[in-house]
């Protein structure tokens, strides 16, 4: 029975062509035919994209390497300003190095350089630190305060020998690392709160935490720093005077705060109803259940969007720029500002967005990394 | 016995809780927080308003929005309205108001193009478009977006005089001057042309909305575009013929050192113009992205299985899927867009930041230059949350 079907079967069977063998499915050719030559409409657009990339990277890299000029003596820009008209233009990295100095660390003392350096240094290493999982522990607030102290001493001096420089003279990179910095040490806490308070189940307390949420988040980062710089001191009474840099970080904080304090606000709304309940459950206090059940967990969830709410303020920072006050962007600006120099922004701007992109890059591609790391367990 | 039996709970009103005036109660201790707390914050507005008073005593500022009505006699170069320097501060603070607007709503919509674009690319099949838009987003979101502007604006100065205007197409001319565009010489039937076109746009919308109706009513599908065609090119088309079909254009041309005649578009604008939409695009981008990989794969071979065309699938499966997603985190890049025009004060294009802060500088009225200046963005950010709060309720899932 089972054979003359099996008989059958074969006998209807046509006789097999030869067939060609099966097209590669790995290899490098295989790669890029299923990449860039999938169809024809594939195929055309990677040669036109391939054409404009070659073109452009070609003409850029004759403009930034070939035909550069490096360095100048004694601010003699003639030469730059030639190869600027000329068919084969260039650029006049120049500016760079004869300003690199000033861009950095603005009006410092030249001699003290090593100083902000050092800052800059220490400042990054602060970051990478708080990066690392295994660090995050009670002990990183100690290394923070300890980290601050250090930076204080070294940017003001006057004590272990070092000499004595006022803030009006600081500048350039350092100046952004610590409006970064200091606004998100005391913003962060502030956002906590005011999440917290968002949710609380006071009336009062809510309101005034909403109103202040939404006010912030409805005006420009711009009309807090005019306000800082021109209200501030009609708000204090006579003979209290607060600097600048100091306003401008008031305002960058509260600025950063309420943003802040809607990535945490999520935190504390993702987390699952029985947790609260739980903690109720078990008759801890308010704060004893804020703090050891529910922010641990909350604020573990929203790592990711604070890391980008983070680079979102990092970069803002440089918007000091438009009250004057000597930051990395402000310090580029000026720099080209000399007669001299005049007419080669491109080159300065270009060299502050490479900076500008490492801290932002990196700082992304972390909360990248961490996100996939933090959701492992729920993919499985 | 096949009575229904009455929970006798029911019948019982629910145990009153009786204040007790103790801090073991929690209401107590949330009254007093609430009025510690509300207290505080008075007393702290109070001695700020004290402090105010005094300081502007001492360096006798008379508060008050009088100074509107005093003439500005600050210079503006780009005006929608009609506007000289002897016109009045609130003249001169509504052209602000104006050319943010102006910047912000024509950003948000090239925005969203180029956006759009970018999100659709960088899911393409093609290796190589995918990867040139993943490093579009990644530098351009990573850099900020004052330095981009500085840059750009560097750069547009950088452009030749107009003498040696760039001639890319015959009739434009790109200098350090800025953009100079063939425009059409603007006659009074191109104005009822562009209201027929308005109209045109509604009457076609109350079409669809009929024949959606109809469609209701027997399950037959009818074409709208026969409509469409009538109402939105027709109708403008006939209104400009019967307007004596005016073509004269407006060419610009090199006299003396600048170019007369065309439309001009500044380099201030134009610098702001490509920085805020270059930028935003990198955030709407991502949003796109996130938007079309969050419809499940299996709603597109369901429709696929239905035999639906792949324009249909699109329109009417995935997108309004996708659309739930992007449109809140859409609503929050708008908004920053339009924040974000702010900055046009660090390149010289008078925004109502700019125009406010030369006020606030002219007359001193710090106040109340800065209470202008959040009251419009305030305006401004609740207006398109309004807007979109509305859009998204309309395509939000109905559920039922």
């Amino acid at each position: 029975m089972s054979e003359i079907s099996l008989g059958t079967s074969i006998a209807g069977v046509p006789e097999a062509a030869p067939r060609q063998p099966p097209a590669l499915t790995t290899g490098p050719v295989a790669w890029l035919r299923a990449n860039l030559f999938s169809s024809w409409l594939n195929t055309a657009l990677t040669l036109v994209l391939g054409y404009l990339i070659v073109r452009y990277a070609i003409s850029f890299v004759d403009w930034a390497f070939v035909n550069a000029i490096w360095s100048v003596e004694n601010n003699q820009t003639q030469a730059c300003r030639a190869l600027k008209a000329s068919a084969t233009p260039g650029a006049c990295w120049a500016v760079v190095t004869e300003k690199h100095r000033f861009i950095l660390f603005g009006t410092y003392p030249y001699e003290e350089h090593w100083r902000p350096a050092l800052v800059c240094v220490l400042f990054t290493a602060l970051y990478a630190v708080s990066a690392m999982r295994r660090f995050w522990r009670k002990e990183l607030a100690l290394i923070w305060i300890a980290t601050l102290v250090v930076i204080g001493i070294l940017m003001w001096g006057g004590i272990l020998g070092l000499s004595y420089v006022p803030q009006e003279r600081w500048g350039g990179l350092p100046i952004t690392l610590i409006l970064a910095t200091f606004g998100l040490a005391f913003a962060f806490p502030l956002s906590i709160l005011v999440a917290l308070g968002r949710r609380s189940s006071m009336p009062a307390v809510r309101v005034l935490c909403v109103a202040y949420v939404e006010l912030i988040r409805g005006v420009p980062l711009i009309s807090l720093l005019f306000m800082a710089s021109v209200m501030f001191p009609l708000f204090l009474p006579e003979g209290i005077n607060i600097d600048k840099l100091l306003r401008a970080q008031v305002a960058i904080t509260l600025f950063a705060g309420a943003y802040l304090a809607e990535v945490v606000r999520g935190g504390l709304q993702a987390l699952p109803k029985g947790q609260y309940e739980a903690a109720d459950a078990l008759g801890l206090s308010y704060w004893y259940k804020t703090g050891f059940i529910i922010l641990p967990q909350a604020l573990r969830l929203v790592i990711p969007p604070l890391v980008n709410t983070f680079i979102g303020f990092f970069k803002d920072t440089s918007l000091v720029l438009i009250i004057g006050i000597f930051d990395l962007l402000t310090a580029g600006k000026t720099a080209v500002v000399e007669p001299a120099w005049q007419g080669f922004g491109v080159e300065v701007y270009l060299a502050i967005s490479v900076i500008y992109f490492c801290y932002c890059f990196a700082m992304s591609r972390y909360s990248q990394n961490l996100e996939a790391e933090l959701n492992r367990h729920r993919r499985r | 016995m096949s009575q229904t039996t009455i929970d006798p709970r029911h019948l019982r009103p629910p145990p009153k809780r009786q204040i007790r005036l103790s801090w073991a109660d929690e209401r107590v201790r949330a009254i007093v927080w609430q009025v510690l707390i509300v207290g505080a914050v008075i007393g702290i507005v109070w001695w700020l308003v004290r402090n105010t008073q005094h300081n502007l005593e001492v360096r006798r500022i008379a508060t008050g929005f009088g100074f509107l009505q005093r003439e500005a006699g600050l210079p503006i170069g780009e005006h929608l309205i009609e506007y000289t320097p002897a016109s009045t501060y609130l003249r001169a603070l509504t052209v602000g108001v104006l050319n943010t607007l102006k910047v912000a709503v024509i950003g948000i919509v090239l925005a969203t193009i180029l956006g759009t674009l970018i999100g659709i690319a960088r899911l393409s099949k093609n290796w190589l478009l995918s990867k040139i838009a993943a490093v579009y987003v990644e530098v351009i979101r990573d850099i900020p977006l004052l330095l981009q502007l500085l840059f750009w604006y560097t750069m547009l100065q950088g452009l030749p005089a107009p003498r040696q205007a760039l001639n890319p197409v015959s009739g434009v001319f790109l200098s350090n001057r800025g953009l100079r565009l063939p425009f059409l010489d603007w006659q009074e039937a191109h104005s009822w042309a562009l209201l027929a076109f308005v109209a045109g746009c509604f009457a076609t919308w109350l079409t669809a909305k009929a024949l959606r109706r109809k469609q209701m009513e027997d399950g037959r599908p009818r074409p709208l575009w026969p409509a469409a065609i009538g109402f939105i090119i027709g109708l403008p088309l006939l209104v400009w013929l019967a307007g004596g079909a005016p073509t004269a254009i407006d060419w610009p041309a090199l006299r003396g050192f600048n170019f007369q005649g065309g439309f001009t578009i500044s380099p201030e604008y134009f610098a702001l113009l490509i920085g805020l939409t270059t930028y935003t695009a990198g955030f709407i981008a991502e949003i796109v992205r996130a938007g079309i990989l969050a419809v499940a794969q299996g709603q597109w071979e369901a429709a696929q299985a239905l035999g639906l065309r792949p324009g249909v699938v699109l329109r009417q499966v995935v997108l309004p899927q996708a659309l739930r997603v992007i449109v809140p985190p859409m609503t929050s890049q708008y908004l920053n867009l339009t924040k974000n025009s702010s900055l046009a004060v660090a390149i010289g294009y008078q925004d109502i930041v700019s125009i406010a802060n030369t006020t606030l500088n002219q007359t001193g009225q710090a106040i109340e230059g800065i209470a202008i200046i959040m009251a419009v963005y305030l305006t401004i950010s609740l207006s398109i949350s309004f807007f979109m709060n509305w859009y998204n309720n309309r395509i939000a899932l109905v559920e039922r």
